[in-house]
């Protein structure tokens, strides 16, 4: 048995150690939002928030998570109160929304480490892959949420 | 009342929204849809529940294009229901549903407009388009499929809610008004919400012939309106395919044959048995496949099965040597596609010709979503629970895979992540099937990244030569297109090649705007080695490519800027005119750049809209990248304008991806490209600043899911 904290919320899960966490969290949790998009780490649709950090959930060994806390798409707020999902919301940014999940979350992990990101601070910290092209919309919500931010 | 006659008349109604015409309908039930409990249905469209929550039942796929909340629009300007009580869902597969708009124009090259068709040639369209049973979602058509349809919908339901309300109130039908969701008599300050006369208004007679509002009373057509689909896009409580789940239900990934035309010829998988959770090894159609308790378990125990595959007849096919033998086949015997005037004569006597040779590679669909399926079979029948574009296809498919007829096929279509036209295909939910039907248990099969790269309908690779004549102005006077390419459609639909051969080897060609005097296109239709499909904008794509390139070849050999030829040449079409127009001005041609950039330009009709772009572009350390791209776009009547610019940003992002990383390469049989490490993608460091512009039009609507992709490539190069 592996103990994970998800959302804080504590769960058991008879894994083997090398399952990487996506499938634990779709398939034993039952937590669909994070997204199976390439496996190899690749294109972030399975992003996850690790201790706040950005992880590619695809090729993260369950039992090398430990105690550390993650947060998935299911938990970034309650009722969609996230301040990134407002705006996503205000800038229409999802077409399809498989990757979304991903993008948010990568978008929550830049945003906390940096409130005030440049362009370039966006373009070097989140490459997730969107193949409806959402990009611009993604770079205009986040940067509302900054000029937002104190 | 007869209760099958009263469900046809209604079927009839709706579907003659789409033509103006009363068609026979052919019987078909509404079982399986799945309006809630209590709720009163109206037609195959529309549920009105107790609360006087509104659900339609599109017909049509939610794949990021916006097709449920344009067409939820369409029915609620005509219903007058409140916009927060409307949820829209894909209905099932039903010939309810069939897309009259998308079938009539693939039979008649994009000449679909109910308005520009007699109604001899639209009855008869119209029939085997609802025949062959296309409910399908393509071809840039669900908001002009359902411009008529939907608000017909809706201003008959609306019309029955008023009557019941009238009725009970002994008042007549004129005196009434309807105002978000509630019918009122202002007269009398009487109040009925549509929850409550639901039940009573959907089983009175649904009137035949209600007119729908002028344009200038609509207050939800033109809007932008937020997607209904985006709220749950931001939470994960979006449910793609990929995310169902069933009581009991095992999941499977599948190993299909790396070679084209190959088949499995026997498999070890004592290995695979060994390890934890796996349940079976199963032969599937295509390949092999493993069952397991979960995904996990069930890809790693594919790794351990050891395959034997019989290479069959194109082990040694490779992407080389396909370029040479379609280019070979551009001097051999063409099919003709169009012509006018006498081409060769006036390449003979030209002042000076142009000639120009393009390769374009196979594309893979690589939507975000990979491949998959879910499938139950019991006694009853079979549930398959598929994001797919094409419900008759997978029906089919799933009938035929079960040993079932397909009245016994429910099909439930979840959201799909991505599509492009992959998802228009059934060879995932074949597989499916036949792992529930062995298992007696749902199962789900998610293919790889690797397998949905590999086992693709590819864009077909095309070869083409393009030749003109100009005269001592400099203009074109002769211009002869000669393409060799595969068929979309021999597989996909082959009626069509018997009744005018495959539209999607000429569009974007053969209806070319510009007013050339000889215009000749010629095809050479090569044999489908590698499986190919629709690719966003299909033939467009190529055909929008070769042409818009090479006219600014004639541009340069004629001394002519490339914005001025255009604008010459489409002296007759005022849309298309107007259009260049307001991209020179808004992207700024003419306007000096800084050294080391320039900027290209390209204007193409598809899907019944016109779109221009300017793109430009730099050259850093001997890498393209694009700065920024204008786009002009006339797609008729807007629905909701934000949607169509994020379709336009859309397309044009998706021509990038293409324009800078796209190559599908065959070796040895099979393809070489795997996952996005070697078939990369643009992300958010290479994106351009794009700005979309659309021109205010009162005219039909235009598709806006793929028009903005022809544009792009050729603007680039």
């Amino acid at each position: 048995m592996i103990t994970l904290s998800v959302n804080g919320k504590k769960h058991e899960v008879a894994v083997e150690d090398d399952t990487p966490l996506l499938w634990v969290l779709r398939d034993s949790i039952g937590l669909t939002g994070t997204k199976f998009g390439c496996g190899v780490a690749a294109c972030g649709a399975c992003t996850v928030l690790v201790d706040g950090e950005a992880k590619r959930s695809c090729m993260l060994p369950v039992a090398s998570v430990g105690a550390a806390e993650i947060t998935t798409i299911e938990g970034l707020s309650p009722h969609r109160g996230h301040i990134l999902q407002k705006a996503w919301i205000a800038a229409q940014v999802p077409q399809c929304g498989y990757c979304q999940s991903g993008m948010l979350l990568a978008a929550a992990a830049l945003l906390k480490q940096n409130p005030k990101p440049s362009d370039a601070d966006i373009d070097a910290a989140i490459t997730n892959i969107c193949r409806c092209g959402t990009y611009q919309r993604v770079r205009q919500a986040i940067h509302m949420v900054a000029e937002a931010a104190p | 009342m007869n209760r099958s006659l009263d469900l046809d008349r209604r079927r009839f109604l709706a579907l003659a929204g789409a033509t103006g015409l009363v068609l026979g309908g052919h019987g078909a039930l509404l079982d399986g849809i799945a309006a809630e409990p209590g709720a009163a249905k109206f037609n195959p469209w529309l549920a009105i529940d107790r609360d006087g929550m509104v659900t339609l039942f599109c017909g049509r796929s939610e794949m990021g294009q916006g097709a449920f909340t344009g067409l939820g629009q369409l029915l609620a300007e005509e219903l007058g229901c409140d916009w927060q009580k409307l949820k829209v869902e894909t209905g099932p597969a039903d010939s309810a549903f069939v897309n009259i708009y998308g079938g009539v124009e693939l039979l008649t090259e994009g000449h679909g407009e109910p308005d520009q068709m007699g109604a001899t040639k639209n009855w008869i369209l119209t029939k085997i388009a609802k025949n062959v049973s296309m409910q399908f979602t393509g071809g840039s058509s669900s908001a002009r499929d359902g411009f008529i349809r939907l608000r017909t919908v809706g201003a008959t339901a609306r019309a029955m809610l008023i009557e019941a309300a009238a009725h009970e109130w002994g008042v007549t039908a004129g005196e009434c008004v309807t105002e978000a969701g509630i019918v009122t008599h202002p007269r009398t300050g009487r109040r009925r919400s549509y929850g409550d006369l639901a039940a009573a208004a959907a089983k009175l007679d649904p009137p035949g012939d209600v007119p729908l509002k002028p344009r200038a009373d609509w207050t939800l057509i033109g809007q932008p309106v937020p997607r209904l689909d985006v709220p749950a896009k931001t939470d994960g409580s979006a449910i793609f395919g990929i995310d169902v789940r069933r009581p009991n239900m095992l999941f499977a990934t599948v190993a299909q044959c790396p070679i084209f035309g190959g088949k499995l010829r026997r498999f070890d998988a004592a290995a695979a048995l060994a390890l934890p959770g796996v349940k079976a090894v199963r032969e599937v159609p295509g390949g092999v496949a493993v069952v397991a308790d979960t995904t996990w378990h069930a890809r790693k125990g594919l790794q351990t099965v050891v395959i034997e595959w019989d290479e069959g007849p194109n082990a040694g096919l490779d992407s080389a040597a396909l370029d040479k033998h379609y280019l070979a086949a551009l001097d051999g015997k063409l099919d003709r596609a169009a012509a006018t005037g006498d081409v060769e004569t006036a390449l003979k006597t030209a002042k000076q010709t142009v000639t120009a040779d393009y390769h374009l590679p196979f594309l893979a669909h690589a939507a975000m979503e990979p491949i998959n399926c879910t499938a139950e079979v019991t006694e009853t029948g079979v549930d398959v629970w598929v994001p797919t574009q094409a419900q008759t296809g997978a029906e089919k498919a799933a009938a035929e895979a079960a040993g079932m007829s397909t009245s016994k096929v429910r099909i439930h279509t979840t959201l799909l992540g991505g599509s492009f036209g992959r998802r228009a295909e059934a060879d995932f939910v074949a597989q499916a099937v036949t792992l529930a039907k062995a298992m007696k248990q749902p199962v789900q099969v998610l293919w790889s990244r690797e397998e949905d790269m590999q086992h693709d309908f590819y864009r077909p690779m095309a070869v083409s030569r393009l030749t003109a004549g100009l005269d001592a102005a400099g203009m074109p006077v002769a211009w002869r297109h000669r393409v060799a390419t595969n068929s979309i459609f021999a597989r996909q639909f082959p009626p069509l090649l018997w009744m005018k051969g495959d539209p999607a080897i000429a569009e974007g060609s053969a209806e070319m705007l510009y007013a050339i005097p000889n215009q000749r296109m010629e095809s050479s239709t090569q044999e489908s080695l590698v499986p190919v499909g629709a690719w966003r904008s299909v033939g467009h794509s190529l055909n929008g490519f070769f042409k818009e390139c090479f006219l600014d070849e004639v541009a340069a050999a004629g001394g002519i800027d490339p914005v001025e030829l255009r604008r010459r040449l489409l002296k007759d079409q005022p849309r298309a005119l107007a259009v260049l127009e307001r991209l020179a001005k808004e992207g700024d041609w003419g306007k000096k750049l800084p050294p080391g950039q320039g900027r290209g330009v390209a204007l193409h009709a598809s899907f019944g809209s016109i779109v221009a772009e300017i793109a430009e572009v730099a050259v850093e350390d001997g890498r393209l990248s694009v700065k920024r791209v204008v786009a002009v776009v006339d797609c008729g009547t807007v629905i909701n304008p934000q949607i169509v610019e994020a379709q336009i940003q859309g397309g044009i992002v998706y021509g990038l991806t293409a324009a800078l990383y796209g190559k599908i390469t065959i070796e040895k049989g099979r393809v070489v490209q795997t996952n996005f490490p070697d078939y990369d993608m643009v992300r958010l460091a290479q994106m351009p600043k794009i700005e979309v512009h659309v021109i205010a039009s009162t005219a039909y609507p235009g598709g806006v899911g793929e028009p903005g992709t022809p544009p792009f490539a050729p603007a680039v190069a």
